[in-house]
């Protein structure tokens, strides 16, 4: 059991590192990842404020339980001449312990209650994007502007993905999260995503924001994002939607307002101009 | 190597015909037990294949060995090889081997279904192999089946959906066989509270599969008409709603997850009270939070499912109901420590895999904790944490129970001991592989590596070359216990009827090996010492 | 022996038989789940199904919120599938809760050959979706458009005067799919 022991040890002793860990890296390329992101918006805080608070939880029962276990393994052997007692009721104690976990939680639930009322209050909005799953890409709509674009795997990932290509995956700049075109969203304000598809079910993920959501053929979800910070984040598809399920990379690049709107401007005028090459 | 397993009992003979036809169509409890569970062992070594190419493929980043949709296909065969050809046939196999004897029967109560129940089987998974070399290959949607995507499978659709509904059959058919046995063919003086906990565990398990299966029948029955029959069930076009079968498919999946695992509580509640020495403590409660587990587990089944997008209210009951499941689950778990508590213990194969369950499942309980808060899943779900919380409950909790069980089942089975040594052997390996195997997937999981991709991001590539190789190391240790199991067939020490001093219960009162039939007369009702034991 | 096995015979078979039809009324339950998750979906408007009503019901509004505006928005989305282009005329408008609303969408067949498609609806959030009454829609038939044509495809609405006060945004989404029948 020893080797268990120093199993639970060492998850015992990274619980609180997990949390430094993640405190000192970069959101983004972390080797050796180990914890959740916490991400960049105030409703990823609180998940990642939850899932730190679990697994605490979790962690501490562990201890005390496992805790219990060996000191049974090691003090209760009959290799040590110890012997068996005959009891095998105490209906106080099995009453204590069916209790305390429901206090326990009871304690999980209110925040956890606090938090998915947050995450589903979409009012105050400022735009809205829609996102479109294809087998294998997305397409963008921002609804407000009328911006529309296709965002699918840089050609570099592409190439190097495909067996038999010899070209070492480490060499490729983000390989397999990037895109050909980044989806382009400012910093501060209150998007509404919708997300759709158009064949199968898609899960538009980007673990920076905090949630999933998935994206289902003739429905659309809400959801909503107040990105805090300037960047690039990476995700991926998260819902089995075929061959190239693992080949369709989600970047967007958050940037300050005024630079959004040049953007937008930028892309309406290129729109624009294909809109009348073809008529 | 079955066949020896009842060459001394001397009872058969003028019971079966010998040779092959006697497996084809014998009716004898033993025999289909032996069946199921050597046809469950078999696949456990083709799941366990698959298994071996994904980790494969996982090693380092790139596509090095096969192509994105073969991937797809073995992690589809994987999961239904391994749920509905192992596990569930290893516990019917262990139904019909146990239950007769612990109970007090000659054999179980519809031996005709019995034999039908399991040839339904290796017919059902031919069906499903046979995908493999069709064109368009096997399928590929995942275990789960979701429309659309699964309706896109090619020629491999009608037999995956007629494999599901002959394995379905074939689990009702055991279902049905266990209860009618249990219900009426207990030997005088053994009431329902003398049971052992295994037998509960089985009956809870055989009304969960008769409520359960056939709902998926109906679910799976539905994909077929909007496939070939122009309905629109689960598609959106027609009015339907792929959503839906999501609900339908998880309010069968649920219920499944705990007809894996609830057998499981009643292996180690024989195992621990054995080696502890002690009577297993709160007996009742055990019942009462087995009973409380299957019926939670009809009222959880959307948190498999909280990104589709619920309203608030959904998604608060299925977080409630959820996490609620921990306290039965919690209280299972406080009980065999306090069995263990003050006990005189030692620590043969069994319950080292008895203990190894515990820890390891109490692990794969707590992510199952952290899944269950809604908010966090929409972070983990769908990602490596979820496949690490599944197979930590499944590998390290129903698989691990398993091979406990026939560690201690096995010398009452043989009438000869396994090799102790190598015993510990397939222990300690297992266990320091499963670990690395499975624990770096928590992390993956938390870092951002989705399930389900043949290829991933650099940033995973060092926890999943760890995984890789626990994953071979975990693989080959399993050859082990196939080596241990022959070895014990074919002979060893000889096993004393009741085998583990510490045994207790009817089946230990009958000869090693036992008899070909069990109790062809009532066993002495002062025999019966009751569950508590 | 033999005499315990024959009384046990006829419980034997009881038990049999109940589970068997246990197990048949539970392969019924799976497909009364179909029309039980259609009521769910209506009551709690769950995946965004919207309402129809007829005229004379639009026509009576019940109180009128004088100073309320709530965005509607319109998007559209054309699955896999269908050579179609398809666009909402006005991408937004203000509505006052309880009168009747028309707006206009396009539909182009890009092909060479006549198509028909059928439209679905969903609003988003879907709690608006309870609140959300159509009098006409392009979607309740089969659109079929020869090739190149170019059609104009009108929806009349109301928003209900009791749609809660959170609601600011109600996105409503056609999503057209092909159909092989033509009409």
């Amino acid at each position: 059991m020893t080797l268990i022991k120093k199993l639970i040890t060492t998850y015992i002793i990274t619980a609180p590192l997990l949390a430094l860990a993640s405190e000192v890296e970069n959101v983004n390329d972390n080797k050796w990842g180990l914890n959740l992101s916490k991400g960049v918006t105030p409703f990823s805080q609180d998940i990642y404020d939850l899932h730190m608070i679990v697994l605490f939880i979790v962690t501490i029962i562990g201890v005390g339980v496992f805790g219990a276990m060996f000191y049974a393994m090691y003090a209760f052997r009959k290799s040590k001449g110890a012997q068996a007692e005959a009891w095998h009721e105490n209906h106080v104690v099995e009453a204590i312990w069916t209790v305390i976990p429901l206090f326990i939680l009871v304690g999980i639930a209110v925040p956890a209650t606090e938090a998915l009322i947050k995450m589903e209050d979409v009012s105050g909005s400022e735009m809205t994007v829609k996102v479109t799953g294809y087998q294998w890409m997305w397409q963008y709509d921002y609804v407000d502007s009328g911006v529309s674009m296709y965002s699918k795997i840089a050609e570099s990932s592409n190439f190097a993905r495909q067996r038999g290509s010899g070209v070492d995956p480490s060499s490729v700049e983000n390989y397999l999260l990037d895109v050909d075109q980044m989806v382009v969203l400012p910093v501060d304000t209150k998007i509404r995503f919708l997300t759709t598809a158009a064949d199968v079910i898609h899960a538009w993920w980007v673990p920076a924001l905090g949630w999933k959501r998935d994206a289902i053929p003739g429905f659309i979800n809400e959801s909503w994002a107040k990105i805090e910070k300037t960047g690039i984040y990476r995700g991926q598809c998260a819902e089995l939607c075929g061959k190239d399920h693992g080949f369709m990379p989600i970047v967007i690049k958050v940037v300050e307002k005024n630079e959004f709107n040049r953007w937008v401007a930028l892309q309406l005028e290129n729109t624009d101009t294909r809109e009348f090459a073809k008529n | 190597m079955a066949d020896s397993m009842n060459l001394d009992s001397g009872h058969h003979e003028h019971h079966a015909p010998s040779g092959w036809t006697r497996w084809l169509t014998t009716t004898n409890h033993k025999d289909i037990g032996s069946m199921y569970l050597i046809f469950s062992l078999i696949m456990f070594f083709i799941g366990g294949a698959m298994a071996m190419i994904i980790r494969l493929e996982l090693f380092q980043p790139g596509l090095q060995f096969v192509d994105p949709q073969f991937y797809n296909s073995m992690v589809t065969m994987h999961a239904l090889i391994m749920i509905f050809g192992v596990v569930m046939p290893a516990w019917t196999g262990f139904a019909n081997w146990l239950i007769p004897m612990m109970i007090g029967a000659p054999d179980m109560a519809l031996p005709r279904l019995n034999n039908w129940s399991f040839w339904i089987l290796p017919f059902a998974f031919s069906l499903l192999l046979l995908t493999l070399f069709i064109p368009g290959g096997a399928p590929a949607g995942g275990w789960t089946m979701y429309p659309p995507l699964v309706l896109q499978t090619g020629a491999a659709f009608p037999f995956l959906i007629f494999a599901v509904h002959f394995l379905g059959a074939s689990s009702i058919g055991g279902a049905i066989n266990v209860l009618a046995t249990v219900f009426n063919m207990r030997a005088p003086g053994m009431t329902l509270l003398k049971l052992p906990l295994f037998v509960w565990t089985w009956i809870i398990t055989g009304f969960l599969l008769i409520a359960s299966l056939p709902v998926l029948a109906g679910a799976v029955t539905m994909l077929l008409t909007d496939k070939y029959f122009g309905t629109s069930f689960f598609s959106a076009a027609g009015g339907g709603d792929p959503v839906m079968f999501q609900h339908i498919f998880w309010f069968f999946g649920h219920p499944e997850v705990y007809i894996l695992i609830l057998p499981a509580f009643g292996v180690v509640s024989a195992i621990i009270p054995t080696f502890a020495r002690k009577p297993l403590f709160g007996y009742q409660s055990m019942v009462y939070a087995v009973a409380a587990i299957a019926f939670l587990s009809f009222i959880v089944w959307a948190h498999h499912m909280f990104t589709v997008g619920m309203p608030l209210a959904g998604e608060l009951f299925f977080m409630y109901t959820t996490i609620l499941i921990a306290v039965p689950t919690g209280v299972k778990v406080f009980n065999w420590v306090a069995t263990m508590w003050k006990g005189a213990m030692t620590f043969e194969t069994p319950m080292l895999f008895a203990l190894g369950f515990v820890i390891l499942f109490t692990i794969g309980g707590f992510s199952g904790l952290m899944l269950g808060v809604t908010p966090v899943d929409f972070q983990y779900h769908d990602t490596y944490f979820v496949v690490a919380h599944f197979h930590y409950v499944l590998v390290t909790g129903a698989i691990y129970s398993l091979i406990a069980a026939t560690y201690f089942w096995l010398p009452k089975w043989t009438g000869h001991m396994y090799n102790e040594t190598l015993g510990k052997w397939h222990f300690w390996l297992s266990t320091i592989s499963v670990n690395v195997l499975f624990f770096p997937q928590h992390f993956l999981g938390l870092a951002g590596m989705p399930r389900r991709i043949p290829d991933y991001s650099v940033q995973f590539a060092e926890f999943n070359m760890i995984s890789s190789i626990g994953g071979w190391v975990y693989g080959l240790s399993q050859l082990l216990f196939v080596y241990i199991i022959i070895k014990c067939v074919r002979g060893g020490k000889k096993a004393s009827d009741r085998v583990w001093d510490g045994a207790h219960g009817l089946e230990w009162t009958l000869a090693s090996p036992a008899p070909y039939h069990s109790f062809d007369t009532p066993p002495d009702p002062s025999t019966i010492e009751g569950g508590v034991r | 022996m033999a005499g315990r096995k024959i009384l046990n015979r006829q419980g034997i078979n009881k038990t049999a038989i109940r589970l068997v039809v246990t197990a048949v009324i539970m392969f019924g339950f799976g497909f009364s789940l179909v029309p039980l998750y259609d009521v769910l979906c209506e009551v709690t408007g769950l995946n965004g199904k919207t309402g129809v009503i007829s005229r004379q019901e639009a026509k009576s509004p019940g109180e009128l919120h004088e100073d309320r505006l709530v965005k509607v928005q319109f998007v559209t989305n054309v699955a896999v599938g269908l050579p179609w282009r398809f666009k909402a005329l006005e991408k937004e408008l203000f509505v006052r809760p309880g009168k009747l609303t028309f707006t206009n969408f396009q539909a182009t067949n890009l092909s060479q050959s006549s198509v028909a498609g059928s439209a679905v609806p969903s609003v988003a959030p879907s709690i608006a979706s309870r609140y959300f009454n159509k009098t006409d829609c392009f979607c309740f038939v089969v659109q079929s458009l020869d090739p190149n044509q170019t059609k104009i495809m009108p929806v009349a609405f109301v928003v209900d005067s009791k749609i809660p006060d959170n609601v600011d945004v109600v996105t409503l989404s056609y999503t057209f799919f092909k159909t092989e029948e033509k009409i």
